[in-house]
């Protein structure tokens, strides 16, 4: 990979497309590189923030709650307990001997107030090297007050943010199989790795009840406890976020013997074959016909619109940085819709399969990083001289210096981009982002307009 | 969604809910991204620097670059110094500073990592590039507050790089503690129109704040170069705006270098920023030019236009300690009445300083240290304010009560004036009266009865 200063250990993880071998991943970032990626305990956080009615508790000193307080744009139709912040705030004297008394006193005041459906309870770096017995605490308070209190094995520096999905999947798994099931019809699913972030989960609960198939669950999508106790039930996991959720779908399938699918409802090529899928698998000809028209519908109701935008954004390039890789996988996909070409694309967390199926889809020339960094980043969005960047928090503020459009695909994105009319809307916003009058005033398309 | 909150006290003694501070290692940070060529670096776990680069950019709207040691179960249970180590190699190798800022965080201070003695053998060894600087606080996250890790810092600085050469040094050290790049301008600006030289430490301005140039910058040209640093050694006297942020830095500077120092607020409010001016000219041995008496003037002119709004109305102020005591003169500066001043950061010195200014007019004021916003919303919802200033966090209690909330302090994730406008000094002064009336006014005209909603105000 020439032209770029890369740190030597990170060669292996930034290819093109063209060139041999596959992109490493899964390594941990190398000390001293200024990474985009997070800990485990964010990564248990991000997932089951979306349950509203549990009780989120963050056991450690009190950054960690602070930072992950309402920070993630994952709605709820309900209550809005999960976007209030709680922390045991450790302190020194906590440190030295131990927080499980604060734990339990934080625990007990907590629950007694809120009244909770469960409550989750946050191991940080400090919980975990200071020996504090979460499970136990957890344990003994789930027996006095008669609700779940469920532990997250989260110390930070346990593994990476992935472990931290993993550590949500298990606490999340104590639930399952502990609600109601008699209701529950032949043609029902849940959503796994869908958080409802600006109400994405609300369209695609929609799609499925009008092809008549019962949503059983949407883990953690706007996501309530007792909807989790009774998932076991429901008889196919439609997988969307599958980095987060892959761990769940195999225990249910283990366990239960319910079948999963990944799927994923960004852009409309991926969104029709998630609904078929789903609807296929049930083999009753009434729900296929009715898929069909659903997608017929939708896709008359926006094609117009898109026309017109694809005929503007045609030949544009974009970047594309995102935390999970099947997420990328759609979004090439999505711009292709809008006749845009992916040039850049990379993720903090994708596997080797992710890898080597983005490298099948890209086009030639494209660049395929793992947990990039700013410089790189930078340096590789002028260098293909884009047009777009779809990442997150981190990289807007990069994008916009270079003066490049830019769609957030993360947490604060304002806008559905899920199913047919989130297509339209991530049509709407990469246009209003790349159209933008602004732009012609910056110094890198200034200079190529000519005085 | 904060709508089941209740007008009765809950009694916590373990917990937490909704905190006005957030842990010390992000104030470390802060105030390494104010020296120039500086890669802050956090000796931890991953998480800790994404979620501290992420705030600051949600606050700032700016890139935010600094590296992590990547902790991993070895590192907890061996320790960090391999991790340090190796990241001081990569850091010098591939991004190449003049300066690593290394803060602590929770992890490495349980581990017990020793930090000077890992930047001494990590020297020894050849591994830190001659000419190039390695500096350390410990910034645990179980003690103090955010704006201790800024303090902290800070202190590092002058313990680490400051001398005295006996050279003749004439700019006056300005530590300006934890405000944004718009009032690091500002403090220049004012000090220019002085006719003082300054050196302000630190400065995240030109950092923090850039132009849209095009081009990505890891070290933009802002901050407080080595050079400057060294020198506030020399500097005859030290002015530091602020009880938490900037005092103890100025302490250490004393007692190193022997340069006195003033102990002023941060200079937010007309009185103030007069304090500030004065404690300039006098150290430089200037008068003050016509240009800010008239910018003095208009600011007053200003309070006495609008005054009358602001008379009597109650407020609570919150955020970060320094902020929050400044901000709380200038609002009894304008007539208001501040009811609830509280503070998440520790510490008795916050509830005297503010009961020093409170305990003549406002005697009612519940002022409170530790305290976090679960606990003001309560007190709020028993007994209302009409204007509640503070960061981003105030705006769910703003909405549920329906008052209006005005921007200060950090962080402040939702709007866009703090990057642009400074807080401090008389213009900054003139901002925040245009916000308070502004918030008041709108208010007001959105809610007040048909006969009551008058065109000229």
């Amino acid at each position: 990979m020439p032209n770029i200063a890369i740190l030597e250990e990170r060669q292996a993880q930034v290819l093109r497309k063209e060139d041999p071998g596959q992109v490493a991943c899964g390594k941990r970032s190398v000390a001293g590189s200024v990474s985009q990626r997070a800990c485990v305990f964010c990564g248990s956080r991000v997932v089951l923030y979306p349950i509203a009615d549990a009780l989120h508790v963050v056991h450690g000193p009190i950054g960690c709650a602070a930072y992950t307080w309402d920070i993630r744009g994952a709605q709820s139709s309900g209550p809005q307990l999960h976007r209030n912040s709680f922390s045991t705030d450790l302190q020194e004297k906590d440190v030295i001997f131990g927080g499980e008394k604060k734990l339990t006193a934080a625990l007990r005041e907590l629950i007694a107030a809120t009244r909770p459906k469960a409550a989750f309870v946050y191991s940080t770096c400090i919980a975990g090297i200071i020996g504090d017995d979460v499970p136990a605490v957890c344990k003994s308070l789930t027996v006095e007050l008669g609700l779940p209190v469920i532990p997250v094995e989260s110390p930070g520096f346990s593994g990476t943010k992935k472990d931290g999905y993993r550590a949500a999947c298990d606490a999340i798994y104590q639930l399952v199989g502990t609600g109601d099931t008699s209701e529950i019809g032949p043609h029902s699913i849940n959503l796994l790795g869908e958080f409802n972030i600006a109400g994405e989960t609300w369209l695609m609960k929609d799609y499925f009840r009008r092809i008549g198939i019962e949503v059983v669950s949407c883990i953690t999508g706007d996501g309530r406890v007792d909807e989790i106790r009774r998932c076991h039930g429901a008889k196919l996991n439609l997988v969307q976020c599958s980095g987060s959720m892959m761990h769940l779908a195999q225990r249910l399938e283990r366990d239960y013997g319910i079948p999963f699918r990944r799927v994923s409802f960004f852009g409309i090529e991926d969104t029709a074959a998630a609904i078929y899928d789903a609807a296929s698998i049930f083999g009753n000809p009434e729900i296929e016909r009715r898929a069909r028209d659903l997608v017929g519908q939708e896709l008359a109701r926006i094609q117009p619109e898109l026309r017109r935008y694809r005929k503007i954004l045609k030949g544009k390039k974009a970047s594309i940085y995102v935390g999970g890789a099947f997420k990328a996988f759609s979004l090439v996909r999505a711009l292709r819709t809008l006749g845009m070409r992916t040039v850049l694309v990379g993720s903090q967390t994708g596997n080797p399969q992710d890898y080597a199926q983005l490298k099948e889809l890209c086009d030639p020339g494209t660049v395929i990083v793992d947990d990039s960094n700013p410089l790189e980043l930078a340096k590789f969005c002028l260098e293909l001289d884009v047009d777009l960047f779809i990442g997150g928090v981190k990289e807007r503020p990069i994008a916009y210096k270079l003066g490049i459009g830019f769609c957030d695909h993360n947490h604060e994105r304002k806008e559905a981009l899920a199913g047919f009319e989130g297509m339209l809307n991530f049509a709407k916003e990469v246009h209003a982002s790349v159209m933008s009058p602004i732009w012609k005033f910056t110094p890198r398309r200034a200079s190529r307009l000519g005085p | 969604m904060l709508n089941s909150t209740t007008a009765t006290i809950s009694e916590r003694n373990a917990l937490v809910v909704n905190p006005a501070k957030t842990c010390q290692p992000i104030g470390a940070m802060y105030a390494a991204l104010g020296l120039h060529s500086c890669m802050p670096h956090s000796h931890g776990s991953q998480g800790c620097c994404a979620y501290h680069r992420s705030q600051l950019t949600r606050h700032f709207k700016e890139p935010v670059a600094a590296t992590t040691s990547s902790f991993t179960e070895g590192a907890s249970v061996f320790g960090g110094l391999a991790n340090l180590q190796q990241a001081l190699v990569n850091i010098f190798g591939i991004y190449n500073p003049d300066i690593v800022a290394v803060h602590t965080t929770c992890l490495s201070e349980v581990i017990g990592d020793d930090i000077p003695t890992i930047i001494k053998k990590s020297r020894e060894e050849g591994k830190i590039p001659e000419g190039k600087v390695v500096i350390h606080a410990n910034t645990p996250s179980f003690v103090g507050s955010n704006v201790t890790g800024f303090a902290n810092m800070c202190t590092a600085f002058v313990t680490y790089l400051a001398e005295k050469s006996g050279a003749e040094a004439t700019p006056t050290n300005v530590f300006p503690g934890w405000l944004d790049p718009s009032d690091m301008r500002e403090i220049k600006r004012l000090a220019a129109e002085l006719g003082a030289p300054i050196t302000l430490c630190p400065d995240t301005s030109d950092v923090l704040d850039l132009p849209q140039t095009g081009i990505y910058e890891m070290y933009p040209k802002g901050g407080t170069t080595l050079a400057q640093l060294k020198g506030l050694g020399d500097s005859p006297r030290t002015i530091a705006l602020g009880k938490f942020t900037a005092h103890p830095a100025a302490e250490a500077l004393e007692k190193k270098c022997g340069v006195p120092f003033d102990a002023l607020d941060a200079p937010i409010g007309l009185t103030n920023t007069d304090l500030f001016i004065d404690a300039l000219r006098q150290a430089a041995g200037v008068e003050v030019p016509a240009s800010i008496e008239a910018e003095r003037g208009r600011l007053l002119d200003a309070m006495s236009d609008i005054g009358q709004y602001f008379h009597n109305v109650p407020v609570a102020i919150f955020g970060d300690p320094d902020t929050v005591i400044a901000v709380t003169r200038y609002a009894l500066e304008l007539g208001m009445v501040p009811k609830y001043v509280f503070t998440g950061a520790t510490g008795k010195a916050f509830e005297n300083r503010v009961h020093e200014l409170l305990d003549g007019p406002c005697p009612a004021a519940i002022v409170k240290a530790q305290a976090d916003l679960l606990e003001l919303h309560e007190r709020i919802k028993g007994d209302p304010v009409k204007l509640i200033i503070g960061n981003t966090h105030g705006k769910h209690i703003a909405r549920a009560e329906d008052i209006p909330l005005v921007r200060v302090g950090f962080p402040i994730l939702d709007r866009v004036g703090h990057r642009l406008f400074p807080t401090v000094g008389y213009r900054g002064a003139m901002r925040l009266l245009e916000k308070f009336s502004d918030a008041l006014l709108d208010h007001h005209d959105r809610t007040c009865a048909e006969e009551w909603f008058e065109l000229v105000q």
